[in-house]
């Protein structure tokens, strides 16, 4: 390309200002930008309905909210942070980084990816508006199903049940939308010399979410429409009495909703080997093997949904299927770490704060992988399922393997973004204080499943006072820990230490060789890879 | 270097070895098991915790080994990998995948396979069967029998016993006016009015259903956990091979008092287990003959008074005030103060009476909880207390001939 061409280029950044530049814009990094933003407001959002719940459950006896305020605050929690928090963050990264990497301009459908986005703050509302409009007398609060909406409890509820499920379809919409972008993207506008045996791990992670997301999301938006009809148009896809079976939601819900898990956590297992290479300064061990176990994993989620209700009562086959496939799960992860770890073994290591939580995410979400194996089994899952051990168990692989991930991924591609280093002190900081109050939150609810308390409920008996009392104020200090992130965020990308383009020592791939911040058109003149 | 990772990988070993010790205290465990299944699941339990530990601990101790010499800080200068080549290294790093293939399917699948056989096997050897319906917010117990091998062994045949289970906590504890104890053999939120009763040794099938929603009978001792389903029959069996009283919570999220809905099992002896059959089929006929005399209206007031608040007052509170909109207060409103039966002595539809009896959307239908002196009696509290006065009276009689 001439010289020319490129200052053609550069005519084209001339962009709306205020407003209108965000809403108007098909610019992947102002796209990822605000995907980004939004998942950590909403971040915000699902933390403080949460710790509501921990200052209800601080000690025995109800103090602070009527039982069905609690069974409103826990779904909405949860749908938040999956819907808004985590999958948007992982958007943002895939928006700003797989162009980058792949040394692309752009993503493939900018516009595609410009409505992706503005569907998501429509859908967070529709979650959190009944909550406001019960203040004003009009239904009675959001959905109080929690995040699954069981029939025939959610045919039961009020209102909140249908504006979760609009949401929910909301949602679901911009998640295709989001996949469908990236599959292209990835496809087609490759740097030539960019087979799909060298493609970064991320765009490996992503791809693999992206196919996984276009085949469930569809069985979840069937699923709520058949929640939907039953509740207002006189089906009886759930209803015993119409011959219908409330148990088969849980199958289609959980088609969907276990290959979620690992829609949540696959971009992650991509990005995560990339800071390891980066602050081990080795290149990452296994790229093949690590590929083909990304797609294995992607391909077993499909098929082991069950096992998120073996007590609902199933054949023995059944049963046993469920079981073996799901153990089956840990062959192709257990490479993953393998490899994860022999690609820090004899390297050049330093700790920054994204290597920080790249260490404390592989013990952490170890934990959370082990006790998932324990839980396969359907003996021992009579008394795990739904008791307060399940809980602890999911958010070791969420908050520990998805939110400290995408912590990580933060602090790593920050300086990148904004061309500014963060403050080093304050992000191992808000490390220490994000890992050491997130075991003493979750390593007590451990013991209460054990001992027997089940999830969901508002107030418990008194042998279980101890150890949610240190779960509530752990809690806490790990709300309040995440206020250092936030601040350390918004100061970065105000100011700050200049960023090189290389900004870490070890870093290698074509993101790095851009200046930082990257040009408003990523790559004008296509890299070329060996 | 090689010798000092193995030490530590050593260490590490004698650590967890005994750590079975300290998992000893039930405390930091499952509760004490008393059934063959709760007892099976503990051992699973145990040795797959210990099994998930030694992975752990092995590849954390590895990790941070690594952590400890590899930093770049004290000099140490990276190393390339160079991806395995021969048959024997590819051997070698297919290692990870092998170690969980065995312990997946041999040390952990073979067990499992067993627990799950007998877990699912309700039926040979059963001595009784219990039938368990579950209610938002309260448990339904029916006596279905003995089976053949029951009989054969002398149990006494309970067949016919049926009654519901409340939370017996004082609501103002519940509603957290006043704040929570426990007092002797009632824990908070942890008991009930009636229990349920069984033999200890007995194997008993326990059948489960719903009359709403889903809801989950757990006993933690009992290591069994069902999920009752609306217009479904699921199965699971219990064999309490210890005498005492044992606690548990419904574990299915089903509405605003799934935290109120407790499980409290009595596993009596066998004697004892027949006097308390005995004392409760007298009770029975005694109630049937309650239902056929004519009552005053101030004994109908006293019962539907602990009726009320044992059945009624978790939605329409106490007081009669109701949680609106979604429980409608009782004081003052339509239903209650309108006449219940036409000229003919038949109800008519939305009255009291068919509210009562059949239930409306949120509503249950009572007439499968509640015997007709129960109904007479609530109905009759509830038309002349909570702030209403229609001064009108049902009988027992009248509730009989209403459900015909």
């Amino acid at each position: 390309m001439s010289t020319t061409t490129v200052a053609h280029h550069d005519e084209h950044t001339d962009h709306p200002t205020g407003i209108m530049r965000w809403l108007t814009t098909t610019n992947h990094k102002d796209i990822g930008t605000m995907y980004l933003t939004f998942s950590l407001i909403m971040f915000l959002v699902g933390g403080s309905m949460i710790l509501g719940i921990r200052a209800e459950l601080f000690q025995p006896g109800l103090q602070l909210m009527n039982p069905d305020f609690f069974n409103q605050l826990i779904g909405v929690h949860a749908l938040i942070m999956i819907f808004a928090a985590l999958m948007p963050a992982a958007t943002g990264f895939a928006n700003w980084m797989i162009p980058l990497q792949i040394g692309a301009p752009d993503m493939a459908l900018p516009r595609l990816n410009n409505w992706g986005f503005w569907l998501l703050p429509p859908s967070a509302i529709l979650l959190t508006l009944p909550f406001t409009l019960a203040l004003f007398g009009i239904g009675d609060g959001a959905l109080a199903t929690g995040w699954t909406f069981y029939p025939p409890l959610s045919i039961q509820g009020g209102i909140g049940v249908d504006f979760a499920i609009f949401a929910v379809h909301l949602l679901g919409i911009s998640s295709v939308l989001g996949s469908i972008n990236i599959i292209v993207t990835l496809f087609n506008m490759r740097a030539p010399g960019m087979t799909l045996m060298k493609m970064p791990m991320f765009a490996w992670g992503w791809l693999i979410t992206a196919f996984l997301l276009i085949a469930t999301i569809p069985v979840l938006a069937g699923a709520v429409t058949m929640l939907l009809t039953d509740r207002h148009f006189g089906t009886h896809f759930f209803d015993a009495a119409g011959g219908g079976d409330p148990i088969m939601f849980q199958h289609l819900f959980w088609f969907f909703g276990h290959p979620e898990v690992y829609i949540l956590l696959l971009p992650v297992w991509g990005f995560i080997p990339q800071i390891l290479q980066t602050f081990s300064r080795k290149p990452m061990y296994g790229y093949k093997a690590q590929v083909y176990s990304l797609i294995a994993i992607g391909a077993m989620s499909i098929i082991v949904w069950a096992h998120h209700f073996f007590t609902a009562g199933m054949p023995v086959p059944a049963l046993l299927y469920f079981m073996y496939s799901t153990m089956a799960i840990s062959l192709p992860l257990a490479v993953l770490f393998f490899c994860w770890i022999k690609t820090m073994w004899r390297g050049s290591m330093s700790f920054e704060t994204p290597m920080l939580f790249t260490v404390g995410w592989i013990i952490l979400f170890g934990i959370g992988g082990l006790t998932g194996l324990v839980l396969a089994d359907v003996a021992a899952d009579a008394q795990y399922h739904n008791s307060y051990f399940v809980v602890a168990h999911f958010h070791y692989t969420l908050f520990a393997g998805g939110i400290m991930g995408i912590m990580a991924g933060v602090y790593y591609w920050l300086p990148k973004m904004t061309g500014h280093m963060y403050n080093e002190k304050l992000g191992q900081l808000h490390f220490w204080l994000t890992a050491i109050s997130f075991n003493l939150t979750f390593i007590p609810q451990f013991f209460l499943g054990l001992a027997g308390m089940p999830r969901r409920i508002p107030d418990y008996a008194l042998q279980f006072a101890e150890f949610n009392m240190i779960s509530s104020i752990s809690a806490f200090v790990l709300g309040l820990s995440q206020l250092i992130f936030v601040y350390n965020i918004i100061s970065t990308a105000r100011g700050g230490k200049k960023a090189t383009d290389q900004v870490w020592e070890g870093a290698e791939g074509l993101e790095w060789t851009l200046s930082s911040p990257p040009p408003y058109h990523s790559f004008s003149e296509q890299p070329t890879v060996k | 270097m090689l010798k000092q990772a193995m030490k530590k990988i050593g260490f590490g070993l004698l650590l967890l070895l005994t750590a079975p010790l300290a998992l000893a205290e039930f405390r930091w465990n499952f509760p004490e098991p008393v059934t063959p299944m709760a007892l099976d699941t503990l051992h699973v339990h145990n040795k797959f915790m210990l099994i998930v530990a030694v992975i752990f601990v092995v590849v954390l101790t590895i990790m941070i080994y690594s952590l400890i010499k590899h930093r770049k800080s004290i000099g140490h200068q990276a190393v390339a990998d160079k991806a395995p080549s021969t048959a024997t290294e590819i051997f070698w790093t297919l290692i990870p995948f092998v170690i969980l293939l065995v312990i997946d399917f041999v040390i952990m699948g073979i067990p499992a396979y067993h627990s799950v056989i007998m877990m699912e096997d309700t039926r040979n050897e059963s001595d009784m069967v219990v039938k368990v319906t579950g209610s938002q917010w309260r448990w339904q117990y029916e006596y279905m029998g003995n089976t053949d091998k029951g009989s054969q062994d002398g149990l006494i045949d309970a067949k016919g016993i049926k009654f519901v289970s409340n939370l017996s906590t004082p609501q103002d504890q519940v509603n957290g006016t006043v704040p929570p104890a426990d007092t002797p053999n009632s824990p908070y939120l942890l008991d009930v009015d009636n229990r349920l009763v069984l033999p200890v040794g007995a194997k008993v099938r326990i059948l489960m259903t719903s009359t709403d929603v889903l809801h989950n009978w757990w006993v933690p001792q009992f290591g069994s956990s069902r999920v009752a389903v609306p217009g479904f029959i699921r199965e699971t069996w219990v064999q309490v091979d210890k005498a005492g009283t044992y606690r548990g919570q419904c574990k299915e999220l089903c509405g605003k008092g799934h935290g109120y809905m407790p499980v409290v099992v009595d596993a009596l002896p066998k004697e004892e287990y027949a006097a308390w059959v005995a004392l409760k089929k007298n009770e029975i006929n005694e109630q049937a003959a309650g239902a056929d005399k004519e009552w005053t209206k101030d004994e109908l007031m006293e019962q539907g008074k602990v009726v009320y608040e044992k059945n009624c007052a978790v939605c329409h509170q106490v007081s009669g005030a109701g949680l609106p909109p979604a429980f409608p207060a009782l004081t003052g409103s339509k239903i209650t103060t309108s006449p219940i039966f036409d000229t003919n002595g038949k109800y008519l539809p939305d009255s009291h009476m068919d509210r009562v009896l059949n239930g409306v959307r949120v509503m249950p239908a009572w007439k499968a909880i509640l015997n007709d002196t129960e109904i007479a009696a609530v109905i009759t509290y509830e038309r002349n207390a909570l702030g209403n006065s229609v001064g009108d009276v049902v009988q027992p009689a009248q509730v009989k001939a209403a459900r015909q």
